[in-house]
């Protein structure tokens, strides 16, 4: 009997590599087709406001630089602004570098091109950006910027991009008085500031042209997305625009997308008659690539007097930076998340982004759902505290039953499986929770100087989504030696895919694991695939590969009749024994001698579509509160995060630490801020708080499976979860250690000093 | 991340190192474990024309138990200063301070000459020498001179060394007294948002001093006197953040930081005994 190698702990095979000689990264890369290669160094604007000039004699004469390129020198190249109705048109003319006015402090003005990274820096300080020609429109703040600050495009004659109402994204408000049944009503202004992804390696890409074809080496996370960039940006068929992905040493999110420094190497290369690599720096990538969340709420919340929840209002405006993108559509996440996990009769939602003088908001873990449940949390907590009720009770009392599912919440949103009782149920047990409680009144009642704060969230998020769901792809393939070749559209970038899509086609196919080679990140190679993003890949490209592993079977059964001179139709496949005729497995057929007997390779593919899917858990955390100083301690962190069935335990629990880690850090720690002029001020790791171990404690997870019925395992998403979760458990930890002294929110980061002057 | 063009300087003594300065003046910045130095190279905000480089000084590298004080050469690392049973016993404090700057890897590099010569008020060490009275020693082309801490921090990353002079020792008068360290900090590695050294002395005296409150690291002589007077911890410490003139950043405004002046150091009296 052969033990299924299914929701089992197998060793990443990533990690030997990885763990001893390191991974091969974009700017890591030797290849005989990068010989020779020039290096680029982009010159940033150092400042905000209209550009008359650049000054690039300096540059030019740095000994090593070959040549600088300037946007009207791109006249003959115009950046296509995007195929978007929904943005005002003149906020989407960005040209590829700064043409008349920088936008955002670290705006690409000038690529310097040189012999190698060294002389293409000292090209690129030398660079001088010659302002003049009127005064830089200044916004910094969101709120600023939707009130009645100047407007940054002029011509647009407001700082709004998108209102998310005109195109059925948001609900908008109805008139009268919404809450006039309700007995108690609350209403809190929150904030969900800017971060950065952080992946540990930044943007990186070198390309060569070859007889008219591109070669792109770029660390993405979506190498087939990103194809689709560079072929309508430079006009080419599918076959003669390769990209290839390399290590990715990390994403979160930035990495879907593509910048304007990533895009123009090509020309570069184009122009210069030369192989082209650009690698940016901690700083360029903290300042230039655009950060996540960027939102400020207004969450108004009525119910009854006894804690059951009736009608909410989210009012979302969200910072979409200098140039609107994919960040200005985040808030339609937020609103089809709205609901969170409670069922909540009437909900109205009022979203829109606004423009700023600041780097571009991007897709960050989680992407505008992390913001829906800090909201809708945020919101529970201040109406069980105006109830005088215990905010776990509340929460239990409000939460959508597990018989009413499939459910569609008040916004329309269809949620596919969930106990989200039982999962509350799940954390606070493993957290001793009466006991917290205990213990916390007896320290106020002492007048402890440590203050305990216990913190619940409930959340449930979409992945794979939105409606009507995603596709992801694979190709199996069987080598002549009897093992399988995996080909797949998604892409891992440090979610373990070579081994958990290795373990997906091994089960089907009764190969060892060992003898499944699973291969990503090459256009060439793999036909079509979008790319990993969203907690996607498992339950889209897993699918994808199991699907396409039981069609190979299915062909295979053919043959094995052949050889087994057997009518197909009893022949049967197991996976310990191969084929063989039912009832009698002792004379089987494998697969080495299927691939010898078969004319032409067997394989199949899978272009696999499924809607999206629905992961939920609690989170609870505990603070410890110095009542002097206001520094919070996150003392412990428990998390029951359901995400279907688990294929490998061990890598889901990775991607619930690092989510948890970061969700944590947007709590206390981490912030992207910019100073009234628009600089950015937290533009290295001295400044900008990535958070380490010590300041963690070991995550306590606590485990729970509950199937999607959208796909044949039950697979959801588990990239975003803890990032989900923990932001908002963190945050009411901290206003509950402090709720007894009268404090009913605190903004994150719950820094010291905020935490501080909540006290005093 | 690439430092300007420089030229690169090794000495191979003190007095190379010396001349080197004497010929290149102001031109010319020393590197040790170049953990101050060469972040601030990276970013070009310090673009010396010529780097000298004393890291193989190995004869700057002691720990010597002079009885009545400790001699630290300015080129021993703060690792060994925080493992040094010397240290511990006789300069207890000075130990426990070095133990919270940076991380492992830091610490295995950086020198307690480079932190004290950089002049930086958010430095830990500093505060340790001031609250225990060291005194540096400084080679020049006219010999050495001793210079009290007291004399030593002159401004905002600047020292009462002459361009062409060498920190060469820390000497540190011995104490059996207890003492206190507070650090507060966002995150483990970070920089102190403020900090206070607090060491009783061998003559009773009580040494106290505050990291980041002021643009040099600064001796909270309020406290000190008030201590001298016959305070207890809590009345000293109320008065810790007078004639400091800290500055508002990222992770703290000016009240803030007074605040918590008083509260590190009452704690940091507190662990001292007083």
């Amino acid at each position: 009997m052969v033990v299924s190698i299914m929701g089992t702990r197998v060793l990443r095979k990533e990690d030997p590599k990885l763990l001893t000689v390191g991974g091969t990264y974009t700017a890591d890369l030797r290849d005989a087709r990068l010989e020779g290669a020039a290096h680029v160094c982009y010159a940033r604007a150092s400042a905000l406001g209209a550009v008359s000039g650049v000054d690039v004699s300096g540059a030019l004469a740095t000994p090593g630089v070959l040549g600088v390129v300037t946007n009207s020198d791109l006249a003959d190249f115009p950046l296509q602004p995007p195929q978007m109705d929904l943005f005002p048109e003149e906020m989407l003319r960005r040209s590829w570098l700064v043409d008349d006015a920088a936008l955002f402090v670290g705006e690409p003005v000038a690529a310097v091109v040189a012999e190698s990274v060294v002389a293409a820096v000292d090209g690129a300080e030398a660079v001088e950006v010659i302002y003049g020609g009127g005064e830089p429109a200044t916004v910094i703040d969101l709120e600023d910027a939707d009130g009645d600050a100047e407007v940054i495009f002029g011509e647009v004659g407001t700082n709004l991009a998108l209102n998310l109402e005109t195109v059925d994204m948001s609900t908008g408000f109805s008139d009268g008085d919404f809450f006039e049944d309700c007995e108690v009503v609350i209403h809190q202004r929150v904030e969900n500031h800017k971060v950065a992804a952080v992946p540990l390696e930044g943007r990186s890409v070198a390309c060569c042209w070859e007889n008219g074809s591109l070669t792109v080496w770029m660390s993405t996370q979506a190498p087939h997305l990103v194809q689709g960039v560079f072929r309508n940006v430079y006009d080419l068929s599918r076959k003669d625009c390769r990209i290839i992905a390399p290590d990715v040493g990390g994403g979160f999110g930035q990495k879907v997308n593509h910048s304007q420094e990533e895009m123009l190497l090509p020309e570069l290369a184009r122009r210069f008659g030369r192989p082209m690599r650009w690698t940016e720096t901690r700083t360029e990538n903290l300042i230039g690539f655009g950060h996540g969340r960027a939102q400020v709420q207004r969450v108004t919340l009525g119910g009854d007097a006894d804690g059951k929840v009736r009608r909410y209002r989210l009012e979302v405006i969200c910072d979409s930076g200098a140039y609107p993108g994919v960040g200005a559509f985040l808030p339609y996440f937020t609103h089809l998340m709205a609901s969170g996990t409670y069922d909540i009769a009437e909900i109205e939602t009022r979203c829109r982004s606004v423009v700023t003088s600041t780097a571009p908001t991007q897709a960050y873990r989680g992407a505008g759902r992390p913001e829906a449940t800090a909201a809708i949390e945020r919101a529970v907590d201040i109406f069980a505290a105006r109830c005088g009720r215990d905010p776990v009770e509340v929460r239990a009392q409000n939460l959508i039953a597990p018989e009413r599912f499939p459910v569609t919440t008040a916004v329309g949103t269809e949620y596919d499986s969930g106990e989200y009782a039982r999962a509350l149920e799940k954390a606070l047990e493993a957290s001793g929770y009466e006991d917290l409680r205990r213990e916390q009144a007896r320290r106020r009642a002492e007048g402890d100087p440590r203050l305990l704060g216990i913190g619940v969230s409930c959340y449930v998020e979409i992945t794979a989504g939105p409606a009507p769901g995603g596709k992801e792809y694979a190709k199996v393939e069987i080598t002549p030696e009897g093992g399988a070749r995996v080909l797949s559209g998604a892409f891992s970038h440090g979610q373990g895919h070579l081994t958990t899509f290795a373990m997906l086609a091994s089960d089907s196919l009764g190969i060892p694991i060992e003898q499944v080679e699973v291969i990503q990140g090459d256009t060439a190679q793999i036909d079509k695939g979008v790319g990993t993003f969203g907690s996607r890949s498992l339950q889209l490209g897993g699918s994808a590969v199991c699907d396409a592993s039981n069609q190979v079977i299915d062909l295979a059964r053919e043959t094995a009749a052949d050889i087994l001179e057997a009518a197909s139709a009893d022949v049967v496949f197991d996976a310990e024994k191969g084929f063989h005729v039912s009832g009698a497995p002792a004379v089987a057929v494998s697969w080495a001698d299927l691939a010898e007997r078969a004319e032409a390779p067997l394989s199949a593919d899978s272009n696999f579509f499924a809607a999206a899917s629905y992961p939920f858990g609690a989170h609870v955390a505990v603070v410890e509160v110095d009542r002097e100083t206001g520094e919070v301690t996150l003392e412990r962190m428990i998390t029951c995060d359901d995400s279907g069935p688990l294929l490998n335990p061990m890598v889901a629990e990775g991607q619930r630490h690092g989510g948890i880690a970061q969700g944590a850090a947007q709590a206390l720690i981490e912030e992207m801020r910019y100073d009234p002029w628009g600089n950015p001020v937290t533009s290295t790791f001295a400044d900008y708080g990535i958070i380490s171990a010590a300041e963690l404690p070991s995550f306590e997870l606590v485990v729970m499976e509950t199937p999607s019925p959208h796909n044949p395992l039950g697979f959801k998403g588990i990239g975003e979860s803890g990032t989900i979760g923990s932001t908002p458990a963190v945050q009411s930890a901290v206003v509950d250690a402090l709720a007894h002294l009268g404090v009913t929110h605190v903004d994150i980061p719950c820094t010291p000093e905020r935490v501080w002057r909540a006290l005093s | 991340m690439i430092p300007a063009a420089f030229d690169y300087i090794r000495a191979t003594s003190a007095d190379e190192a010396i001349a080197a300065l004497a010929e290149h003046g102001d031109d010319a910045k020393l590197l040790a474990g170049g953990h101050s130095l060469l972040p601030l190279m990276r970013f070009r905000l310090a673009r010396p024309a010529v780097v000298v480089d004393i890291g193989r000084l190995n004869d700057l590298k002691y720990i010597r138990d002079e009885g009545d004080h400790v001699a630290i050469g300015a080129l021993t690392r703060h690792r060994d200063v925080e493992t040094s049973e010397v240290v511990a016993a006789k300069v207890g404090l000075l130990g426990e301070v070095t133990s919270h700057v940076g991380d492992p890897q830091v610490r295995h590099r950086g020198t307690i000459g480079g932190a004290v010569a950089h002049g930086d008020p958010a430095s830990d060490i500093p505060s340790a020498l001031i609250a225990l009275g060291a005194v540096l020693v400084a080679a020049g082309p006219s010999g050495s001179r001793e210079i009290s801490v007291d004399d030593f921090f002159a401004g905002f990353l600047e020292t009462a060394l002459s361009p062409e002079e060498v920190l060469t020792e820390v000497r540190i008068p011995a104490t059996d007294g207890a003492w206190g360290f507070e650090k507060f900090n966002r995150r483990a590695q970070d920089w102190a948002i403020v900090g206070c050294s607090a060491a009783v002395r061998a003559d009773a005296g009580v040494g106290v001093a505050l990291v980041n409150m002021h643009p040099t690291p600064i001796r909270a002589g309020a406290t000190e006197a008030a201590l001298a007077g016959g305070a207890g911890a809590a009345q000293a410490a109320e008065v810790a953040a007078e004639g400091c003139d800290p500055t508002e950043d990222l992770n703290a405004s000016v009240e803030y930081r007074q605040h918590l002046a008083r509260v590190l150091t009452r704690r940091a009296l507190e662990a001292a005994g007083l």
